[in-house]
């Protein structure tokens, strides 16, 4: 009894010797590594001033926000932001334009680089194969703003080259841009022409680790092409599939903000007003701070479930998370 | 990579000649819009408002661009869009090194609380409103400090810069301290030669995205005299929309020969002018943007 409770009592002298040592040897790195930390105040510094104090900066979402009061010192507004989110009927417009443009992309564009690294895989000459890559992302070298002209110069229903194929074939023009029925078509497809040749890379990266002998075994099996591009060549993008769709899944919420606010325009705002976008109008343009920065807080804080739920599932599912 | 395969079949041949088909029209269809604008800026009005294909031109005109540089705020521009890409890069750049640097050592204590603190801001922000609301609190509106430094941070590049460093053997640090090599020493006469592809991609990356910024000019930097080339091609396409939501207008003063040179071609000069560095420079440093990926999928 006597002797057990000694031991215990020298453990524990021990724990604590070993704790306080073990401090003194934290703060003695610390001093030794100075020079360390002098170089990561600079990042640091910008990380807390540009990053965090927005965060405390989203308070004004749930505050009767008076600039000269400040932050904490003006009053609690009682959620008044949340209870008129609910009821407002363009936030619930919002959402649904984010969720379902979100869904039209994951269906028609996700695939889009697939398929292409898919062909370009297919291709027998390198060169050609690197021109055509090498073509394919030059959009994604080019801001919105210049891309948004040279479309709105392709869609002209006037001058436009695809308004002359449908003349060609006996058809009205169409008025892409400006047309509900089609805003959202023009959408996923100028959004899968601007980045699908950017996107290829990683699969083709996937494909690269491919050792040749498998196609090689395959063929003296007797394999043809086709067999050999279901069994081998998509097998080896799955994984990377797999990961890019569930990061996707985990980002509905974000819509692009920058094609839409340049090629939108209040015609179709019924199917192309996003919720970055209303952010944008109801918050810097018409000054409703509080109530856009609710707006934010709402989208932001889903968007983070989806993504910890996303991860969540797939480290339940693999051995590994998606960081 | 495909085998090269002896006799192929005949559908196997046909597919190989649609693929070369396929993938030559898709090639067009990225070239064919940025041809036209090209076209457009040095054609003769009349050709301009002619529809169809447009593939060549033999009158080629440069008053659009004379027009350009005489009416609008060119040089300024492109002043402020270099001041920006010079010193939002070289900013860019310490900030992400200096930072990575010190995270990739592994026995500095708190690294990994401090490591957390970064990573979280990637999976939640305050949102555009509250980084409005500060940017103006700072008294950061129409300044050039506004475009480079809120953006200055990248979280995503410290990481990638801090996982290539922590590849980096610290054999080869620790024999250069022993020899009595200062941390600054190490830091820029190891390190750094060492990162140097790093330190490339993210130099790219950044240059170019400051050339392409746009929305944090017009929000942070409204005044004219900042006026960056992205914002005056946005400025010159909306007034065109503008213009063209007044029927008739340009051509009333087409028929007192007011308009010599058609806005539609001084829109395309604008672009040109505008995207006419990075074509210039996109042959050689694309591959470069491509090892950049390959460094980002690397996990750590």
């Amino acid at each position: 009894m006597l002797a057990g409770d000694s031991q215990t009592e020298i453990q524990h002298a021990l724990r604590n010797q070993y704790k306080h040592v073990m401090r003194r040897q934290t703060l003695r790195r610390v001093v030794r590594m100075r020079s360390f930390y002098v170089l990561l105040s600079f990042s640091l510094a910008l990380l807390i001033v540009f990053k965090y104090v927005p965060i405390y900066g989203a308070l004004i979402a749930f505050k009767d926000f008076n600039v000269v009061k400040g932050i904490l010192g003006s009053p609690w507004n009682d959620f008044t932001y949340f209870k008129r989110l609910s009821v407002d009927p363009f936030f619930v417009r919002v959402v649904w334009n984010t969720f379902w443009l979100s869904m039209l992309r994951i269906v028609f564009a996700f695939p889009a680089p697939v398929i292409l690294a898919l062909l370009l895989n297919e291709l027998h000459s390198n060169v050609y194969k690197r021109a055509v890559q090498t073509v394919s992302y030059l959009p994604h070298f080019m801001s919105w703003v210049v891309i948004g002209g040279i479309l709105r110069e392709v869609l002209s229903p006037q001058r436009g080259i695809l308004a002359y194929l449908f003349e060609t074939v006996g058809l009205e023009p169409v008025y892409w841009l400006t047309n509900v029925p089609t805003f959202r078509g023009v959408l996923v497809v100028t959004g899968i022409w601007q980045g699908v040749g950017w996107a290829t890379i990683v699969f083709l990266a996937a494909l690269s680790s491919v050792d040749p002998e498998l196609y090689e075994s395959a063929e003296i099996d007797g394999a043809g092409r086709f067999v050999q591009a279901v069994r081998i060549t998509i097998p080896a993008m799955v994984p990377v599939i797999v990961i890019l769709l569930l990061l996707q899944l985990a980002k509905v919420l974000d819509e692009s903000f920058d094609q839409i606010f340049i090629l939108y325009n209040p015609l179709v705002y019924e199917v192309a007003d996003v919720i970055d976008t209303y952010i944008y109008r109801s918050g810097i343009l018409e000054g409703n701070y509080g109530y856009a920065a609710a707006v934010g807080l709402f989208k932001n804080v889903a968007g983070l479930v989806l993504v910890l739920g996303v991860n969540e599932v797939v480290r339940r599912y693999s051995d590994y998370g998606l960081w | 990579m495909p085998v090269v395969r002896g006799n192929a079949s005949l559908g196997s041949r046909s597919f190989d000649v649609a693929n070369i088909a396929f993938l030559l029209l898709l090639s067009l269809t990225f070239i064919y819009p940025f041809w036209t604008v090209i076209l457009q800026a040095f054609s003769p009005a009349e050709e301009v408002y002619k529809i169809g294909l447009h593939i060549w031109i033999d009158d080629w005109r440069f008053e659009s661009f004379a027009f350009v540089f005489q009416e609008e705020n060119v040089g300024l521009a492109y002043v402020n869009t270099m001041f920006r890409v010079v010193f939002g890069t070289i900013a860019t750049l310490l900030v992400t090194f200096s930072g990575a640097y010190a995270l990739s050592k592994r026995n500095l204590p708190f690294r990994a609380p401090i490591t957390a603190l970064y990573l979280m801001t990637l999976f939640f922000s305050g949102g555009l409103i509250p980084t409005y609301l500060l940017i103006r609190g700072l008294d950061l509106v129409n300044t050039r400090l506004v475009l480079i430094l809120p953006i200055a941070i990248q979280v995503y590049y410290i990481i990638i810069a801090r996982n290539f460093l922590m590849t980096i053997d610290q054999a080869m640090e620790d024999s250069a301290v022993m020899d009595g090599a200062g941390y600054w020493t190490v830091l820029f006469r190891i390190m750094a030669p060492l990162s140097l592809p790093v330190i490339a991609v993210v130099a790219l990356w950044t240059a170019v995205s400051h050339w392409n910024a746009w929305f944090d000019a017009l929000i942070y930097a409204p005044d004219k005299r900042l006026v960056v080339l992205q914002m005056l091609v946005r400025d010159i396409l909306n007034r065109a929309r503008l213009r063209e939501q007044l029927d008739g207008f340009v051509e009333d003063l087409d028929r007192f020969g007011l308009v010599i040179v058609p806005p539609e071609s001084v829109q395309a000069a604008t672009i040109l002018v505008t995207i006419g560095p990075i074509i210039l420079v996109y042959p050689f440093i694309q591959r470069y943007f491509v090892k950049g990926v390959m460094l980002g999928s690397l996990k750590g």
